[in-house]
């Protein structure tokens, strides 16, 4: 496992280098893994890695690129969009010349439509926002400052939030709102994996079981 | 005996809080939640919030989340029944 660099598309068409954790040996499949978003992408961190320890056991290189404005990536988070970031992991799958391509949670929503492939777990980004929207309003209140979800998204399109530590542009909302998985991909459900998701723990955990069940699904597949 | 709510409930709670199988079966109504369980921010309170509105096909308003609801299994299971009754 080594870190990668890759050359990504910005907002003024030149390209900033971000960085992919990379299981790369060269191998005819190649898994690009889109992370799980916001505070659901530190949960399933440490998931998301087990699953390509595995698939490097079976023969397959994998890719987790980091997604513009979040982990170790040098450009701003505000200026971002989920164009920007379908963009971004669309350069990345050229780059490292991935065959597939697996979106966990979130993740769904940004993998590149031209790659056959997966999404574990899928969701929207509605529901993505309602829940963040939700978090920020319960830590407010304990401060004694009443929001509501109208009133939040009223804010955010109008001059952009921050959420959970995300500090998201008014852009990036206006299309979350409305952002849904990519047709096309298997969903993996999480009855499928068993036991309970991880994305939902309260703090990080992880789980060997549902490991090895993912990248079976997902080498099974592969293989066919 | 057991209601339904409260194992689908039960059930939440051990995904979220990460617990052992059969753990949550110890849960009485007593057994203090938010502000006992170090782990309940508010981040991972809107995940079980969102969590049991997915599962237990109901809706929960904003306003209605307070801390008298969290306090204890009790009130969040009283809680929930409630909500799936006029569902």
């Amino acid at each position: 496992m080594i870190p990668g660099a890759w050359p990504c598309p910005t907002s003024d068409g030149a390209t900033a280098d971000e960085y992919a954790l990379c299981f790369d040996s060269g191998r005819i499949d190649r898994l690009l893994i889109v992370p799980a978003l916001f505070d659901e992408a530190n949960r399933l961190r440490r998931f998301t890695v087990e699953v390509m320890r595995r698939l490097d056991a079976a023969g397959i290189d994998s890719i987790l690129p980091d997604l513009p404005g979040c982990n170790e990536s040098p450009q701003p988070l505000d200026i971002q969009t989920p164009t920007t970031w379908r963009r971004a992991m669309g350069a990345a799958a050229e780059h490292f010349r991935a065959t597939h391509v697996l979106g966990i949670r979130g993740g769904a929503m940004l993998t590149p439509a031209s790659l056959p492939g997966w999404h574990y777990a899928p969701t929207k980004g509605a529901a993505i926002l309602r829940q963040l929207f939700r978090a920020r309003i319960l830590a407010s209140r304990e401060i004694g400052i009443s929001e509501s979800q109208d009133s939040l998204l009223e804010t955010g399109l109008r001059e952009g939030l921050e959420l959970s530590g995300f500090g998201l542009g008014a852009q990036f909302l206006e299309e979350l709102q409305r952002l849904e998985a990519i047709d096309g991909a298997s969903v993996i459900d999480q009855e499928m994996i068993g036991g309970g998701g991880l994305w939902l723990r309260a703090e990080p955990g992880e789980d060997r079981n549902q490991a090895d069940a993912l990248a079976a699904v997902l080498a099974i597949g592969i293989k066919a | 005996m057991q209601t339904d709510t409260d194992q689908l409930l039960r059930r939440i709670l051990t995904d979220v809080l990460g617990l052992k199988a059969g753990q949550a079966d110890g849960f009485t109504a007593d057994t203090g939640l938010f502000g006992h369980l170090p782990e309940l921010d508010s981040m991972a309170v809107a995940g079980l919030l969102t969590e049991m509105e997915d599962r237990l096909d109901i809706m929960i308003e904003d306003d209605e989340i307070d801390g008298e609801l969290l306090e204890t299994y009790g009130s969040l299971l009283a809680f929930a029944e409630a909500k799936r009754t006029t569902a």
